[in-house]
Protein backbone atom coordinates (compact mmCIF):
# COMPACT_ATOMS: atom_id res chain seq x y z
CA UNK A 1 0.00 0.00 0.00
CA UNK A 2 2.25 2.73 -1.12
CA UNK A 3 -0.49 5.15 -2.11
CA UNK A 4 -2.02 5.11 1.19
CA UNK A 5 -3.35 8.33 1.02
CA UNK A 6 -5.05 7.60 -2.44
CA UNK A 7 -6.19 4.84 -0.80
CA UNK A 8 -8.96 6.49 1.40
CA UNK A 9 -12.01 7.17 -0.19
CA UNK A 10 -12.71 10.84 -0.13
CA UNK A 11 -15.65 11.24 1.87
CA UNK A 12 -15.58 7.75 3.66
CA UNK A 13 -13.98 6.25 6.83
CA UNK A 14 -10.22 5.59 7.45
CA UNK A 15 -8.83 2.63 6.63
CA UNK A 16 -8.82 1.15 10.53
CA UNK A 17 -11.80 2.81 10.98
CA UNK A 18 -13.39 0.95 8.67
CA UNK A 19 -11.51 -2.35 9.90
CA UNK A 20 -13.22 -1.92 12.82
CA UNK A 21 -16.39 -0.77 11.64
CA UNK A 22 -15.84 -4.80 9.44
CA UNK A 23 -15.02 -6.68 12.30
CA UNK A 24 -17.95 -5.15 14.71
CA UNK A 25 -20.35 -5.92 11.60
CA UNK A 26 -19.07 -9.99 11.46
CA UNK A 27 -18.71 -10.22 14.54
CA UNK A 28 -22.70 -9.00 15.00
CA UNK A 29 -24.30 -11.28 12.25
CA UNK A 30 -22.49 -14.47 13.84
CA UNK A 31 -24.05 -13.80 17.18
CA UNK A 32 -27.58 -13.05 15.58
CA UNK A 33 -27.33 -16.62 13.22
CA UNK A 34 -26.11 -18.24 15.80
CA UNK A 35 -28.64 -17.21 18.35
CA UNK A 36 -31.63 -19.12 17.71
CA UNK A 37 -29.37 -22.30 17.50
CA UNK A 38 -27.97 -22.00 20.93
CA UNK A 39 -31.53 -20.88 22.33
CA UNK A 40 -32.80 -24.46 20.96
CA UNK A 41 -29.92 -26.13 22.37
CA UNK A 42 -29.92 -24.62 25.23
CA UNK A 43 -33.65 -25.28 25.99
CA UNK A 44 -33.33 -29.20 25.09
CA UNK A 45 -31.03 -29.59 28.16
CA UNK A 46 -33.43 -27.67 30.61
CA UNK A 47 -34.70 -29.42 33.21
CA UNK A 48 -38.45 -30.77 33.04
CA UNK A 49 -40.12 -28.66 35.35
CA UNK A 50 -38.31 -25.44 33.40
CA UNK A 51 -39.57 -25.96 29.71
CA UNK A 52 -43.31 -25.18 30.01
CA UNK A 53 -42.50 -22.35 32.23
CA UNK A 54 -44.14 -19.02 31.85
CA UNK A 55 -42.20 -16.49 31.05
CA UNK A 56 -39.75 -18.79 29.57
CA UNK A 57 -35.79 -18.37 31.13
CA UNK A 58 -33.07 -17.33 28.68
CA UNK A 59 -30.30 -20.39 30.30
CA UNK A 60 -31.36 -23.23 32.34
CA UNK A 61 -31.22 -23.41 35.97
CA UNK A 62 -29.43 -26.61 35.46
CA UNK A 63 -28.26 -28.87 32.69
CA UNK A 64 -30.14 -31.95 32.27
CA UNK A 65 -30.76 -34.75 29.62
CA UNK A 66 -34.26 -35.40 30.83
CA UNK A 67 -36.19 -34.25 27.81
CA UNK A 68 -33.62 -36.18 25.56
CA UNK A 69 -34.60 -38.99 27.78
CA UNK A 70 -38.48 -38.50 26.80
CA UNK A 71 -38.09 -38.38 23.21
CA UNK A 72 -36.24 -41.79 23.37
CA UNK A 73 -39.24 -43.51 24.12
CA UNK A 74 -41.28 -40.91 22.42
CA UNK A 75 -44.27 -43.06 20.76
CA UNK A 76 -41.85 -45.68 18.54
CA UNK A 77 -38.68 -44.10 20.29
CA UNK A 78 -36.68 -41.77 18.48
CA UNK A 79 -34.13 -43.92 17.80
CA UNK A 80 -36.60 -45.91 15.29
CA UNK A 81 -36.95 -42.54 13.31
CA UNK A 82 -33.51 -41.48 13.43
CA UNK A 83 -32.86 -45.19 11.86
CA UNK A 84 -35.62 -44.72 9.47
CA UNK A 85 -33.75 -41.23 8.22
CA UNK A 86 -30.46 -43.07 7.82
CA UNK A 87 -31.49 -46.00 5.96
CA UNK A 88 -33.85 -43.85 3.66
CA UNK A 89 -30.63 -41.57 3.31
CA UNK A 90 -28.09 -44.44 3.10
CA UNK A 91 -30.31 -45.76 -0.20
CA UNK A 92 -30.44 -42.58 -1.81
CA UNK A 93 -26.80 -42.01 -1.44
CA UNK A 94 -26.06 -45.67 -2.92
CA UNK A 95 -28.79 -44.96 -5.91
CA UNK A 96 -27.31 -41.65 -6.56
CA UNK A 97 -23.78 -42.70 -6.90
CA UNK A 98 -24.63 -45.61 -8.53
CA UNK A 99 -26.59 -44.12 -11.56
CA UNK A 100 -24.54 -40.96 -11.74
CA UNK A 101 -20.95 -42.66 -11.91
CA UNK A 102 -21.54 -44.77 -14.76
CA UNK A 103 -23.69 -42.27 -16.41
CA UNK A 104 -20.93 -39.24 -15.96
CA UNK A 105 -18.46 -41.80 -17.53
CA UNK A 106 -20.61 -42.34 -20.52
CA UNK A 107 -21.47 -38.88 -21.19
CA UNK A 108 -17.55 -37.81 -20.73
CA UNK A 109 -16.13 -40.33 -22.72
CA UNK A 110 -18.06 -42.30 -25.03
CA UNK A 111 -19.55 -41.77 -28.53
CA UNK A 112 -23.25 -42.59 -27.12
CA UNK A 113 -25.44 -41.61 -30.15
CA UNK A 114 -27.83 -38.61 -29.31
CA UNK A 115 -25.93 -37.18 -26.33
CA UNK A 116 -26.73 -34.18 -25.59
CA UNK A 117 -30.62 -35.02 -25.91
CA UNK A 118 -30.29 -37.17 -23.23
CA UNK A 119 -28.26 -34.95 -21.33
CA UNK A 120 -30.61 -32.45 -21.68
CA UNK A 121 -33.84 -34.38 -21.03
CA UNK A 122 -31.80 -35.57 -17.70
CA UNK A 123 -31.41 -32.01 -16.71
CA UNK A 124 -34.99 -30.69 -17.66
CA UNK A 125 -36.57 -32.78 -14.90
CA UNK A 126 -35.30 -30.42 -12.66
CA UNK A 127 -37.55 -28.12 -14.25
CA UNK A 128 -40.01 -30.06 -12.95
CA UNK A 129 -41.62 -29.23 -9.71
CA UNK A 130 -41.49 -32.98 -7.44
CA UNK A 131 -44.55 -31.37 -5.58
CA UNK A 132 -46.52 -31.59 -8.52
CA UNK A 133 -45.10 -35.47 -9.30
CA UNK A 134 -46.18 -36.84 -5.85
CA UNK A 135 -49.88 -37.72 -7.08
CA UNK A 136 -49.14 -39.68 -9.55
CA UNK A 137 -45.88 -41.12 -7.96
CA UNK A 138 -48.00 -41.86 -4.82
CA UNK A 139 -50.57 -43.91 -7.00
CA UNK A 140 -47.28 -45.85 -8.50
CA UNK A 141 -45.68 -46.81 -5.40
CA UNK A 142 -48.87 -47.72 -3.73
CA UNK A 143 -49.50 -50.24 -6.40
CA UNK A 144 -45.94 -51.09 -6.05
CA UNK A 145 -45.46 -51.51 -2.30
CA UNK A 146 -43.26 -48.74 -2.05
CA UNK A 147 -45.27 -46.68 0.38
CA UNK A 148 -44.52 -46.49 4.13
CA UNK A 149 -40.85 -48.54 2.41
CA UNK A 150 -38.14 -46.49 2.86
CA UNK A 151 -36.73 -47.92 -0.94
CA UNK A 152 -39.80 -45.52 -2.35
CA UNK A 153 -39.06 -42.75 -0.58
CA UNK A 154 -35.09 -43.07 -1.88
CA UNK A 155 -36.61 -43.31 -5.16
CA UNK A 156 -37.93 -39.89 -4.63
CA UNK A 157 -35.01 -38.55 -3.03
CA UNK A 158 -32.74 -39.75 -5.72
CA UNK A 159 -34.92 -38.49 -8.42
CA UNK A 160 -34.90 -35.12 -6.81
CA UNK A 161 -30.98 -35.00 -6.99
CA UNK A 162 -29.92 -37.22 -9.84
CA UNK A 163 -29.77 -34.31 -12.38
CA UNK A 164 -27.14 -32.22 -10.14
CA UNK A 165 -25.21 -35.44 -9.64
CA UNK A 166 -25.35 -36.58 -13.39
CA UNK A 167 -23.95 -32.94 -13.81
CA UNK A 168 -21.51 -32.83 -11.73
CA UNK A 169 -19.80 -36.21 -12.48
CA UNK A 170 -19.76 -35.47 -16.20
CA UNK A 171 -17.90 -32.59 -15.08
CA UNK A 172 -15.61 -34.64 -12.67
CA UNK A 173 -14.74 -37.05 -15.51
CA UNK A 174 -14.18 -35.02 -18.25
CA UNK A 175 -11.70 -33.15 -16.26
CA UNK A 176 -9.54 -36.27 -15.85
CA UNK A 177 -6.22 -35.68 -18.54
CA UNK A 178 -7.08 -38.63 -21.30
CA UNK A 179 -3.17 -39.12 -21.13
CA UNK A 180 -4.18 -41.24 -18.42
CA UNK A 181 -7.15 -43.68 -19.55
CA UNK A 182 -4.72 -43.72 -22.85
CA UNK A 183 -1.93 -45.44 -20.79
CA UNK A 184 -4.37 -47.29 -18.92
CA UNK A 185 -5.81 -49.19 -22.75
CA UNK A 186 -2.70 -49.49 -23.82
CA UNK A 187 -2.23 -51.94 -20.97
CA UNK A 188 -5.29 -53.65 -22.36
CA UNK A 189 -7.70 -52.54 -19.41
CA UNK A 190 -11.45 -53.05 -19.78
CA UNK A 191 -13.59 -50.28 -19.51
CA UNK A 192 -14.87 -51.30 -16.14
CA UNK A 193 -11.11 -51.46 -14.95
CA UNK A 194 -10.69 -47.83 -16.70
CA UNK A 195 -13.45 -46.82 -14.51
CA UNK A 196 -12.60 -48.54 -11.07
CA UNK A 197 -8.88 -47.47 -11.21
CA UNK A 198 -8.24 -44.40 -13.06
CA UNK A 199 -11.59 -42.16 -13.30
CA UNK A 200 -12.98 -42.71 -9.31
CA UNK A 201 -9.71 -42.32 -7.90
CA UNK A 202 -9.48 -39.05 -9.45
CA UNK A 203 -13.36 -38.35 -9.61
CA UNK A 204 -13.43 -38.69 -5.96
CA UNK A 205 -14.19 -35.24 -4.71
CA UNK A 206 -17.16 -35.26 -7.32
CA UNK A 207 -18.47 -38.31 -6.25
CA UNK A 208 -17.91 -37.23 -2.08
CA UNK A 209 -20.68 -34.20 -3.07
CA UNK A 210 -23.02 -36.23 -4.82
CA UNK A 211 -23.07 -38.07 -1.73
CA UNK A 212 -23.24 -35.56 1.04
CA UNK A 213 -26.03 -33.64 -1.29
CA UNK A 214 -27.83 -36.71 -1.65
CA UNK A 215 -27.92 -36.87 2.17
CA UNK A 216 -28.59 -33.53 3.52
CA UNK A 217 -31.69 -33.69 0.48
CA UNK A 218 -32.52 -37.24 1.63
CA UNK A 219 -32.44 -36.13 5.56
CA UNK A 220 -34.25 -33.09 5.21
CA UNK A 221 -37.44 -33.66 3.06
CA UNK A 222 -40.56 -33.27 4.10
CA UNK A 223 -44.07 -32.74 1.82
CA UNK A 224 -42.75 -36.55 -0.30
CA UNK A 225 -42.38 -38.57 3.29
CA UNK A 226 -45.49 -37.24 4.73
CA UNK A 227 -47.15 -38.47 1.82
CA UNK A 228 -45.58 -41.84 1.12
CA UNK A 229 -44.65 -42.41 4.82
CA UNK A 230 -48.25 -42.78 5.91
CA UNK A 231 -47.63 -45.76 8.99
CA UNK A 232 -46.16 -43.94 12.26
CA UNK A 233 -43.16 -46.87 12.18
CA UNK A 234 -41.96 -45.79 8.91
CA UNK A 235 -42.04 -42.32 9.54
CA UNK A 236 -38.69 -40.32 9.21
CA UNK A 237 -37.28 -37.54 11.62
CA UNK A 238 -38.96 -34.76 9.77
CA UNK A 239 -42.45 -36.18 10.22
CA UNK A 240 -42.22 -37.44 13.25
CA UNK A 241 -41.10 -33.68 14.16
CA UNK A 242 -45.02 -32.83 12.98
CA UNK A 243 -46.54 -35.52 15.86
CA UNK A 244 -44.23 -34.16 18.76
CA UNK A 245 -45.98 -30.51 17.77
CA UNK A 246 -49.48 -31.61 17.43
CA UNK A 247 -48.91 -33.27 20.62
CA UNK A 248 -49.89 -36.63 21.92
CA UNK A 249 -52.49 -35.07 24.46
CA UNK A 250 -53.80 -31.69 22.68
CA UNK A 251 -51.15 -29.61 23.87
CA UNK A 252 -46.81 -29.17 22.83
CA UNK A 253 -44.35 -31.01 25.03
CA UNK A 254 -42.05 -28.13 24.25
CA UNK A 255 -39.23 -29.78 26.12
CA UNK A 256 -39.65 -32.99 23.51
CA UNK A 257 -39.94 -30.15 20.89
CA UNK A 258 -36.75 -28.83 21.23
CA UNK A 259 -34.73 -32.10 22.08
CA UNK A 260 -36.06 -33.87 18.87
CA UNK A 261 -35.10 -30.45 16.71
CA UNK A 262 -31.94 -30.67 18.48
CA UNK A 263 -31.02 -34.14 16.85
CA UNK A 264 -32.96 -33.48 13.70
CA UNK A 265 -30.44 -30.41 12.99
CA UNK A 266 -27.05 -32.08 14.59
CA UNK A 267 -26.23 -34.66 11.62
CA UNK A 268 -26.87 -31.89 9.19
CA UNK A 269 -24.57 -29.88 10.98
CA UNK A 270 -21.59 -32.30 11.73
CA UNK A 271 -21.03 -33.02 8.32
CA UNK A 272 -21.21 -29.71 6.63
CA UNK A 273 -18.85 -28.42 9.25
CA UNK A 274 -16.65 -31.51 8.00
CA UNK A 275 -17.00 -30.75 4.19
CA UNK A 276 -17.70 -27.33 4.36
CA UNK A 277 -15.45 -27.14 1.23
CA UNK A 278 -17.23 -29.99 -0.92
CA UNK A 279 -20.59 -28.36 -0.27
CA UNK A 280 -20.14 -24.95 -1.02
CA UNK A 281 -18.28 -25.84 -4.64
CA UNK A 282 -21.07 -28.35 -5.30
CA UNK A 283 -23.84 -25.45 -4.69
CA UNK A 284 -21.25 -23.32 -6.67
CA UNK A 285 -21.26 -25.38 -9.86
CA UNK A 286 -24.77 -26.80 -9.58
CA UNK A 287 -25.92 -23.15 -9.70
CA UNK A 288 -23.78 -21.40 -11.76
CA UNK A 289 -23.44 -24.48 -14.91
CA UNK B 1 -11.90 -50.79 -30.14
CA UNK B 2 -14.49 -49.42 -32.86
CA UNK B 3 -16.57 -46.22 -32.10
CA UNK B 4 -19.72 -48.96 -33.11
CA UNK B 5 -18.85 -50.88 -30.48
CA UNK B 6 -17.61 -47.63 -27.84
CA UNK B 7 -21.57 -46.54 -28.38
CA UNK B 8 -22.75 -49.71 -27.45
CA UNK B 9 -20.69 -49.57 -23.84
CA UNK B 10 -21.85 -45.69 -23.46
CA UNK B 11 -25.44 -46.49 -23.70
CA UNK B 12 -25.06 -49.40 -21.57
CA UNK B 13 -23.75 -47.44 -18.95
CA UNK B 14 -25.90 -44.59 -19.54
CA UNK B 15 -28.88 -47.40 -19.64
CA UNK B 16 -29.54 -47.72 -16.09
CA UNK B 17 -29.81 -43.48 -15.29
CA UNK B 18 -32.02 -43.20 -18.82
CA UNK B 19 -34.64 -46.09 -17.04
CA UNK B 20 -34.77 -44.30 -14.15
CA UNK B 21 -35.79 -40.72 -15.56
CA UNK B 22 -38.13 -42.75 -17.86
CA UNK B 23 -40.09 -44.54 -15.18
CA UNK B 24 -39.85 -42.16 -11.97
CA UNK B 25 -40.01 -38.18 -13.76
CA UNK B 26 -41.39 -39.02 -17.39
CA UNK B 27 -43.74 -41.35 -17.02
CA UNK B 28 -45.46 -39.85 -13.86
CA UNK B 29 -45.60 -36.36 -15.82
CA UNK B 30 -47.36 -38.14 -18.35
CA UNK B 31 -49.93 -39.95 -15.97
CA UNK B 32 -50.21 -36.50 -13.90
CA UNK B 33 -51.76 -35.03 -17.15
CA UNK B 34 -54.03 -37.94 -17.73
CA UNK B 35 -54.84 -38.17 -14.27
CA UNK B 36 -55.87 -34.23 -14.35
CA UNK B 37 -58.52 -35.00 -16.73
CA UNK B 38 -60.02 -37.41 -14.34
CA UNK B 39 -62.21 -37.50 -11.27
CA UNK B 40 -59.65 -39.94 -9.66
CA UNK B 41 -60.55 -40.02 -6.02
CA UNK B 42 -57.58 -41.53 -3.45
CA UNK B 43 -59.83 -43.69 -1.95
CA UNK B 44 -60.75 -45.85 -4.32
CA UNK B 45 -58.12 -45.23 -6.79
CA UNK B 46 -60.84 -44.83 -9.60
CA UNK B 47 -62.14 -42.34 -11.91
CA UNK B 48 -63.83 -41.33 -14.71
CA UNK B 49 -62.41 -39.32 -17.81
CA UNK B 50 -63.99 -35.49 -17.34
CA UNK B 51 -62.50 -33.61 -19.83
CA UNK B 52 -61.45 -30.10 -18.79
CA UNK B 53 -63.50 -30.13 -15.70
CA UNK B 54 -61.07 -29.96 -13.35
CA UNK B 55 -59.35 -26.81 -14.48
CA UNK B 56 -62.73 -25.44 -14.78
CA UNK B 57 -63.14 -25.83 -10.80
CA UNK B 58 -59.65 -24.39 -10.30
CA UNK B 59 -60.66 -21.35 -12.12
CA UNK B 60 -63.30 -20.69 -10.59
CA UNK B 61 -62.36 -21.92 -7.31
CA UNK B 62 -62.16 -18.90 -5.10
CA UNK B 63 -59.80 -20.83 -2.44
CA UNK B 64 -56.93 -21.56 -5.28
CA UNK B 65 -57.21 -18.13 -6.52
CA UNK B 66 -56.82 -17.30 -2.60
CA UNK B 67 -53.61 -19.57 -2.04
CA UNK B 68 -52.11 -18.44 -5.65
CA UNK B 69 -52.37 -14.83 -4.62
CA UNK B 70 -51.20 -15.00 -1.16
CA UNK B 71 -48.16 -17.71 -2.35
CA UNK B 72 -47.13 -14.39 -4.65
CA UNK B 73 -47.35 -12.23 -2.07
CA UNK B 74 -44.99 -14.25 0.23
CA UNK B 75 -42.68 -14.53 -2.94
CA UNK B 76 -43.00 -10.76 -3.20
CA UNK B 77 -42.12 -10.04 0.42
CA UNK B 78 -39.59 -12.61 0.44
CA UNK B 79 -37.61 -12.33 -2.33
CA UNK B 80 -35.90 -8.46 -1.84
CA UNK B 81 -35.97 -9.00 1.78
CA UNK B 82 -33.67 -12.40 0.71
CA UNK B 83 -31.59 -10.71 -2.32
CA UNK B 84 -31.38 -7.17 -0.36
CA UNK B 85 -29.50 -9.25 2.93
CA UNK B 86 -27.60 -11.46 0.82
CA UNK B 87 -25.94 -9.15 -1.47
CA UNK B 88 -25.19 -7.11 2.17
CA UNK B 89 -24.10 -10.18 3.36
CA UNK B 90 -21.90 -10.66 0.13
CA UNK B 91 -19.95 -7.57 0.42
CA UNK B 92 -19.39 -7.80 3.57
CA UNK B 93 -18.00 -11.12 3.57
CA UNK B 94 -16.57 -11.43 0.25
CA UNK B 95 -12.74 -10.74 1.09
CA UNK B 96 -10.96 -13.79 1.93
CA UNK B 97 -10.32 -12.85 6.53
CA UNK B 98 -10.18 -15.75 8.60
CA UNK B 99 -13.21 -13.18 10.62
CA UNK B 100 -14.96 -13.09 7.07
CA UNK B 101 -14.64 -16.90 6.62
CA UNK B 102 -15.88 -17.50 9.86
CA UNK B 103 -18.98 -15.30 8.72
CA UNK B 104 -19.99 -17.40 5.80
CA UNK B 105 -19.92 -20.38 7.54
CA UNK B 106 -22.03 -19.33 10.27
CA UNK B 107 -24.01 -17.52 8.29
CA UNK B 108 -24.48 -20.72 5.94
CA UNK B 109 -25.53 -23.37 8.99
CA UNK B 110 -29.09 -23.11 8.62
CA UNK B 111 -29.07 -23.46 4.74
CA UNK B 112 -28.00 -27.20 6.00
CA UNK B 113 -30.52 -27.70 7.99
CA UNK B 114 -34.11 -29.25 7.23
CA UNK B 115 -37.05 -26.51 6.62
CA UNK B 116 -39.40 -28.85 9.01
CA UNK B 117 -36.33 -28.19 11.77
CA UNK B 118 -35.95 -24.34 11.32
CA UNK B 119 -39.55 -23.99 11.27
CA UNK B 120 -40.57 -25.83 14.39
CA UNK B 121 -37.73 -24.26 16.16
CA UNK B 122 -38.75 -20.77 15.23
CA UNK B 123 -42.46 -21.88 16.33
CA UNK B 124 -41.55 -22.52 20.09
CA UNK B 125 -39.10 -19.07 19.43
CA UNK B 126 -43.01 -16.96 18.23
CA UNK B 127 -44.66 -19.12 21.13
CA UNK B 128 -46.61 -16.35 23.13
CA UNK B 129 -46.02 -18.30 26.74
CA UNK B 130 -43.07 -19.93 26.32
CA UNK B 131 -41.32 -18.65 23.29
CA UNK B 132 -37.55 -16.59 23.92
CA UNK B 133 -38.36 -14.33 21.16
CA UNK B 134 -41.23 -12.59 22.22
CA UNK B 135 -39.53 -12.51 25.45
CA UNK B 136 -36.77 -10.79 24.00
CA UNK B 137 -39.01 -8.03 22.15
CA UNK B 138 -40.84 -7.37 25.84
CA UNK B 139 -37.00 -7.34 27.26
CA UNK B 140 -35.72 -4.91 24.18
CA UNK B 141 -39.21 -2.72 25.23
CA UNK B 142 -40.45 -2.96 21.48
CA UNK B 143 -43.60 -5.36 22.50
CA UNK B 144 -45.74 -4.53 25.56
CA UNK B 145 -46.54 -8.04 26.35
CA UNK B 146 -45.78 -11.11 24.54
CA UNK B 147 -47.68 -11.29 20.69
CA UNK B 148 -49.52 -14.25 19.41
CA UNK B 149 -48.34 -14.41 16.18
CA UNK B 150 -50.32 -16.79 14.68
CA UNK B 151 -53.59 -15.37 15.78
CA UNK B 152 -53.16 -13.39 12.66
CA UNK B 153 -52.57 -13.98 8.82
CA UNK B 154 -50.50 -11.10 8.58
CA UNK B 155 -48.64 -11.64 11.53
CA UNK B 156 -48.59 -15.59 10.66
CA UNK B 157 -46.59 -14.40 7.78
CA UNK B 158 -44.12 -12.00 9.19
CA UNK B 159 -43.11 -15.03 11.31
CA UNK B 160 -42.65 -17.43 8.74
CA UNK B 161 -40.67 -14.67 6.65
CA UNK B 162 -37.81 -14.26 9.63
CA UNK B 163 -37.81 -17.71 10.00
CA UNK B 164 -37.50 -18.34 6.42
CA UNK B 165 -34.98 -15.44 5.98
CA UNK B 166 -32.90 -16.14 8.54
CA UNK B 167 -32.60 -20.27 7.46
CA UNK B 168 -31.68 -19.55 3.55
CA UNK B 169 -29.88 -16.12 3.52
CA UNK B 170 -26.71 -17.74 3.50
CA UNK B 171 -27.42 -19.17 0.17
CA UNK B 172 -27.73 -16.21 -1.78
CA UNK B 173 -25.22 -14.56 0.22
CA UNK B 174 -22.46 -16.76 -1.57
CA UNK B 175 -24.48 -17.05 -4.76
CA UNK B 176 -23.87 -13.64 -5.01
CA UNK B 177 -19.94 -13.65 -3.41
CA UNK B 178 -19.06 -15.87 -5.85
CA UNK B 179 -19.93 -13.17 -8.48
CA UNK B 180 -18.52 -10.65 -6.45
CA UNK B 181 -15.11 -12.31 -6.21
CA UNK B 182 -15.08 -13.44 -10.04
CA UNK B 183 -14.91 -8.93 -10.86
CA UNK B 184 -10.97 -8.79 -11.07
CA UNK B 185 -9.38 -6.69 -8.13
CA UNK B 186 -7.35 -4.45 -10.78
CA UNK B 187 -11.30 -2.63 -11.31
CA UNK B 188 -11.21 -2.32 -7.84
CA UNK B 189 -7.91 -0.83 -7.65
CA UNK B 190 -7.86 1.36 -10.90
CA UNK B 191 -11.45 2.61 -9.16
CA UNK B 192 -9.86 3.08 -5.98
CA UNK B 193 -6.91 5.33 -7.44
CA UNK B 194 -9.43 7.37 -9.47
CA UNK B 195 -10.71 8.49 -5.76
CA UNK B 196 -14.13 6.39 -6.08
CA UNK B 197 -15.99 6.50 -2.74
CA UNK B 198 -17.15 2.70 -1.41
CA UNK B 199 -21.12 3.86 -2.21
CA UNK B 200 -19.80 4.26 -5.93
CA UNK B 201 -17.97 1.33 -6.08
CA UNK B 202 -20.45 -0.72 -5.18
CA UNK B 203 -23.14 0.69 -7.47
CA UNK B 204 -20.96 1.29 -10.31
CA UNK B 205 -18.69 -1.64 -10.48
CA UNK B 206 -19.93 -4.31 -8.23
CA UNK B 207 -23.68 -4.21 -8.74
CA UNK B 208 -23.37 -3.71 -12.42
CA UNK B 209 -20.88 -6.94 -12.57
CA UNK B 210 -22.45 -9.21 -10.13
CA UNK B 211 -26.14 -8.47 -11.40
CA UNK B 212 -25.91 -12.01 -12.80
CA UNK B 213 -25.30 -14.02 -9.95
CA UNK B 214 -27.84 -11.69 -8.54
CA UNK B 215 -30.80 -12.57 -10.96
CA UNK B 216 -29.98 -16.29 -10.79
CA UNK B 217 -29.94 -16.24 -7.29
CA UNK B 218 -33.00 -14.73 -7.20
CA UNK B 219 -34.71 -16.48 -9.71
CA UNK B 220 -33.68 -19.50 -7.71
CA UNK B 221 -35.88 -18.23 -4.71
CA UNK B 222 -38.83 -17.34 -6.20
CA UNK B 223 -39.29 -20.80 -7.38
CA UNK B 224 -38.58 -21.69 -4.24
CA UNK B 225 -40.72 -19.71 -2.68
CA UNK B 226 -43.31 -20.46 -5.74
CA UNK B 227 -43.46 -23.63 -4.24
CA UNK B 228 -43.54 -23.24 -0.49
CA UNK B 229 -45.36 -25.50 2.07
CA UNK B 230 -43.04 -26.95 4.87
CA UNK B 231 -43.20 -23.50 6.60
CA UNK B 232 -46.49 -23.07 6.64
CA UNK B 233 -47.67 -26.82 6.96
CA UNK B 234 -45.81 -26.61 10.59
CA UNK B 235 -46.19 -23.15 11.66
CA UNK B 236 -49.21 -21.68 10.63
CA UNK B 237 -51.08 -24.76 9.19
CA UNK B 238 -52.89 -22.87 6.47
CA UNK B 239 -54.48 -21.01 9.36
CA UNK B 240 -56.03 -19.18 10.92
CA UNK B 241 -59.12 -19.45 8.31
CA UNK B 242 -57.46 -20.89 5.53
CA UNK B 243 -55.75 -17.33 5.02
CA UNK B 244 -52.07 -18.84 4.62
CA UNK B 245 -52.44 -21.78 2.39
CA UNK B 246 -50.01 -21.58 -0.46
CA UNK B 247 -50.12 -23.34 -4.33
CA UNK B 248 -48.30 -26.31 -2.93
CA UNK B 249 -50.19 -26.62 0.10
CA UNK B 250 -53.42 -26.55 -1.38
CA UNK B 251 -52.03 -29.09 -3.63
CA UNK B 252 -51.99 -31.41 -0.62
CA UNK B 253 -55.19 -30.14 0.91
CA UNK B 254 -56.77 -31.68 -2.20
CA UNK B 255 -55.18 -34.49 -2.71
CA UNK B 256 -54.35 -36.21 0.43
CA UNK B 257 -56.72 -34.44 3.02
CA UNK B 258 -60.16 -33.91 0.85
CA UNK B 259 -59.01 -37.12 -1.53
CA UNK B 260 -59.87 -35.66 -4.91
CA UNK B 261 -57.06 -36.77 -7.04
CA UNK B 262 -58.09 -35.18 -9.50
CA UNK B 263 -58.19 -32.22 -9.15
CA UNK B 264 -55.04 -31.82 -7.05
CA UNK B 265 -53.41 -33.47 -10.36
CA UNK B 266 -54.86 -30.38 -12.29
CA UNK B 267 -53.66 -28.07 -9.83
CA UNK B 268 -50.25 -29.62 -10.42
CA UNK B 269 -50.37 -29.04 -13.79
CA UNK B 270 -50.94 -25.50 -13.39
CA UNK B 271 -48.33 -25.08 -11.35
CA UNK B 272 -45.73 -27.23 -13.26
CA UNK B 273 -46.16 -25.12 -16.15
CA UNK B 274 -45.75 -21.62 -13.99
CA UNK B 275 -42.54 -22.92 -12.58
CA UNK B 276 -41.28 -24.56 -15.88
CA UNK B 277 -41.22 -20.83 -17.44
CA UNK B 278 -39.84 -19.23 -14.17
CA UNK B 279 -37.21 -22.13 -14.85
CA UNK B 280 -36.26 -20.99 -18.28
CA UNK B 281 -35.92 -17.83 -17.61
CA UNK B 282 -33.44 -18.88 -14.90
CA UNK B 283 -31.81 -21.04 -17.94
CA UNK B 284 -31.83 -18.21 -20.11
CA UNK B 285 -29.68 -16.21 -17.09
CA UNK B 286 -27.49 -18.97 -17.16
CA UNK B 287 -26.74 -18.74 -20.79
CA UNK B 288 -25.90 -15.20 -20.29
CA UNK B 289 -23.23 -15.99 -17.55
CA UNK B 290 -21.58 -18.39 -19.53
CA UNK B 291 -20.62 -16.03 -22.37
CA UNK B 292 -17.73 -14.29 -22.11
Amino acid sequence: MSTATLDLPPHGLGRRARGWLVAALCIAVIALMLLPLVMSVLASLRPLAETSQVPPTYLPSELSLENYRKVAAYQQGIWVYVRNSAVVAAMTIVLCVALAVPAGYAFARFPVPGKELWFVLILSSMMIPYQALIVPLYLMFSRLGLTASPLGLAILHTMLQLPFSVYLMRNSFEAVPRELEEAARVDGASTAFQLRRVFIPLAAPGIVTVALFAFITSWNEFIGALILMNSESAFTVPIMLTGVVSGDFGSVDWGALQASVVISMLPCLLVYLALQKYYVSGLLSGAVK
Amino acid sequence: MSSRRNAFVGLAWLAPTLAFVGLFVMWPMVHLIWLSFTSTSLLTGKGEWVGLDNFATAVSDPRFWAAFRFTLLYTAIITPILMVLGFALALLVAPNTPLRRLTRTVVFLPVVIGLASSSLLWFWLFDQQVGLFNRILVDAGLLSEPMVWFRKAETGLAAVIISVTWKVVGFGMILIMAGIQSIGTDLFEAARIDGASAWLRVRRIILPLAARSIGMATVISIIGSMLAFDQFYLMTGGGPRGKTFTSVYWIYQSGFVRFDLGYSAALSVILMLVIMAMTVVQLRLQAMRRRP
